[in-house]
């Protein structure tokens, strides 16, 4: 899992002296830059939507909920392949995922910042939501209606961004600890010291340490399943049809991990040429995601395949019309092909050892498929929307500059935060990747656990035997 | 290595853990009693009038009814507030040359309303009428206190909705014989829960969920 001639303490100096040591690279500067200013049409965005209300956006009846959810989904769906990855991955042993968990977490948690906003700012006065949103002894004697999936979401959602951090910080703890002792600076010194708790990497610390982040994977592992499952009764739990439809959980969780996947690879490409980080993300870390991309996407298209089946065996009217609509009567039929392109037809290269070995095409491919999954959401919430029961109500959706202009920042907020970790937080696990190495085996490595015995019996032969 | 930090940072973390809970527990707490707090609802803050009339005085001492000024009450929305004729039925023959009474008087003679300050203002996005309220037995000193001691008018309830909701809830507990309407010194224990809830059978007060329903305030 690592190539290259490394030891304990090129490892801690390859992936710490990017925080530490080494000069802040041009492309940095350039892409944290650049990021920044996306980042400002978010803020630009909010605030307009703050001073004039929702009516800036292009949502309006029938399509009540248009980016604000497509967005949310999207977002929150990235963030599982980072969970999956530190989490079940973890508890399954997959040696693979140490050198890839820290920033696919650090995904995740960004992703899922970005997620929160959409439905915070969705009620046009976020600093009411909290008792929209948030149980407690409020004033109006009232509580959320909990039978409503949107306050499952609530709970969800707040649950996943607070194990997600406690993991990817707790996680962090003994890296912190080698920033600290590593760092020259004293400001650097105080800030990496306090961050790192006190660890002095004592026997009893990493004891606790290894039964913390247990504990955490196991809370954690059931959250890749039901924060999407969560997320999608926000539509099945619906009358709708489009959204009336029992396959949404796990057809919503492949997808997010199919999201999540493309979005790790779009990020790690990148960062293993950059900061020459080849060494621990290695092409078979590539293969490996480039696989569990092509499994969860044939999940996903699985998913579209009964969809389409089951609106015309269930022999229900409303059903049929509705994906007739959506794929080739109604006016939106054109997303529906691109996706059906961007998820379905872009991963079959994925079969071939060419493509899934090729860093370019993986890189592209996750582009496609990021698109891809986005537009699902954008085909699921307009197309079963746009034409409900009542045609007399029907009409189309078409986003404004400010739909547009959120979503966009909210991408450029992602990367400014993904900039700074990338800048101040060690990118790899330092004291995961060092387990990895065979210095960390002290009684050999367990596959060449055979192969010793076998040579320390042939030596025994050839000396002198004990019994003669 | 030298450590960076001395052996009693471990304390300051651990007391910074608790405090960070006591802090985050307190804040809440406190939250959740301001949000009640008469700063913010306007309880029990006694507001200056045009005029200094006294309640106190007119109902307590002298025994005038309610509906002798707020005559609309049992008939409609709003209790209504008395136009200066009513109050110069009495006082274009007693204290007729008081001066506290010159702002009524000179609304009389230039025809021009007396402009009294609203105590209990509810939101515009609440539906709310007097005389529902009067006509399934709710007195006047349910809402609004002992109006017959208070020398100037103040808010005598929050106001906020888990105030109304305490009542729509279960109004058995407030219910009063319509005769007892406008007796100042009425109290809930006057009379028996089973009355009550007889009463409650009495006067056809619809059920619970019709009572706490958004529509029967927010239309």
């Amino acid at each position: 899992m690592v190539e290259g001639d490394h030891s304990f303490g090129t490892v801690s100096d390859k992936i710490g002296d990017l925080a530490l040591k080494k000069r802040t690279p041009f492309h940095w500067y350039i892409g944290f830059a650049i990021s920044f200013i996306v980042a400002q049409l978010l803020l630009f965005s909010v605030v307009v939507l703050l001073a004039r209300g929702i009516g800036i956006w292009g949502n309006n009846q029938p399509v009540g909920w248009a980016f604000d959810i497509i967005n949310f989904v999207w977002w929150i769906g990235i963030g599982h392949a980072g969970t999956l990855i530190s989490a079940i991955l973890l508890l399954l042993n997959q040696k693979w995922r140490t050198s890839i968990n820290r920033f696919a977490e650090a995904m995740t948690l960004f992703a899922v910042a970005c997620a929160a906003m959409f439905p915070l700012l969705h009620t046009g006065r976020p600093w009411l939501a909290a008792y929209w949103l948030f149980p407690y002894p409020n004033t109006m004697g009232i509580w959320p209606q909990f039978r409503s999936p949107l306050i499952w979401d609530v709970f969800a959602v707040s649950t996943y961004a607070t194990i997600s951090l406690l993991f990817w910080y707790v996680g962090l703890i003994p890296d912190f600890a080698t920033l600290r002792d590593r760092a020259k600076n004293k400001f650097f010194k105080a800030v990496y010291g306090l961050l790192s708790w006190g660890w002095r990497g004592s026997a009893r610390h990493w004891h606790r340490y290894e039964i913390a982040y247990l504990l955490l994977a196991g809370l954690s592992t059931p959250l890749v399943l039901s924060v999407h499952s969560i997320v999608s009764f926000d539509f099945a739990v619906s009358q709708l049809p489009g959204w009336h439809a029992t396959i949404f959980p796990p057809y919503f969780v492949a997808g997010a991990i199919f999201a999540g996947f493309a979005m790790v690879l779009i990020l790690c490409i990148p960062l293993r040429i950059l900061y020459n980080m080849k060494d621990f993300i290695t092409d078979t870390h590539l293969v490996y995601m480039g696989k569990v991309m092509l499994a969860t996407g044939l999940i996903v298209v699985y998913g579209y395949a009964m969809e389409g089946f089951f609106a015309w065996y269930s022999a229900a009217e409303y059903e049929w019309f509705m994906m007739k609509n959506r794929i080739w009567e109604g006016p939106y039929w054109w997303s529906y092909w691109l996706l059906i392109l961007c998820n379905g037809m872009s991963i079959q290269l994925l079969w071939f050892k060419r493509f899934r070995e090729s860093a370019f095409w993986l890189f592209m491919i996750s582009l496609v498929v990021s698109v891809g999954m986005w537009l699902e959401r954008f085909v699921i919430i307009v197309t079963s929307l746009n034409r409900d029961f009542l045609p007399s109500s029907w009409a189309m959706y078409t986003p404004t500059m400010f739909d547009w202009s959120m979503f966009i920042g909210t991408i450029g907020f992602f990367f400014t935060l993904l900039y700074l970790f990338i800048r101040f937080v060690p990118i790899i696990s330092i004291f995961e990747v060092r387990t990895l190495l065979p210095e960390a085996n002290v009684h050999g490595h367990h596959q060449d656990f055979e192969e010793n015995v076998v040579v320390v019996e042939e030596t025994y032969d050839r000396t002198d035997p004990p019994n003669s | 290595m030298a450590q960076f930090f001395p052996k009693s940072a471990n304390n300051v973390a651990k007391i910074t853990m608790i405090l960070g809970v006591v802090l985050a527990v307190t804040a809440f707490y406190a939250y959740t009693q301001l949000a009640r707090s008469s700063y913010l609802t306007g309880r029990y803050v006694e507001k200056q009038q045009p005029v200094q009339f006294s309640h106190k005085h007119h109902t307590g001492d002298d025994g005038i009814d309610c509906r002798y000024c707020h005559t609309t009450v049992e008939t409609t929305a709003s209790a209504g507030m008395p136009s200066t004729e009513t109050c110069m039925t009495c006082h274009s023959q007693i204290w007729s040359d008081s001066p506290y009474l010159e702002p009524v008087r000179a609304s009389y003679r230039d025809n021009t309303p007396i402009e009294w300050e609203r105590v209990h203002d509810l939101p515009e996005y609440t539906y709310f009428n007097h005389s529902i309220h009067i006509a399934k037995g709710i007195g006047c000193s349910t809402c609004h206190g002992q109006i017959d001691n208070m020398p100037s008018v103040y808010q005598e309830n929050t106001l906020q909705m888990e105030w109304c909701l305490s009542c729509h809830r279960e109004p058995e507990k407030f219910i009063r014989p319509k005769s007892e309407i406008y007796n100042m010194r009425w109290k809930d224990s006057d009379l028996s829960t089973e009355a009550r809830i007889k009463l409650k059978e009495e006067y056809k007060i619809r059920s619970r969920d019709m009572l706490t329903s958004c529509s029967v305030c927010h239309r």
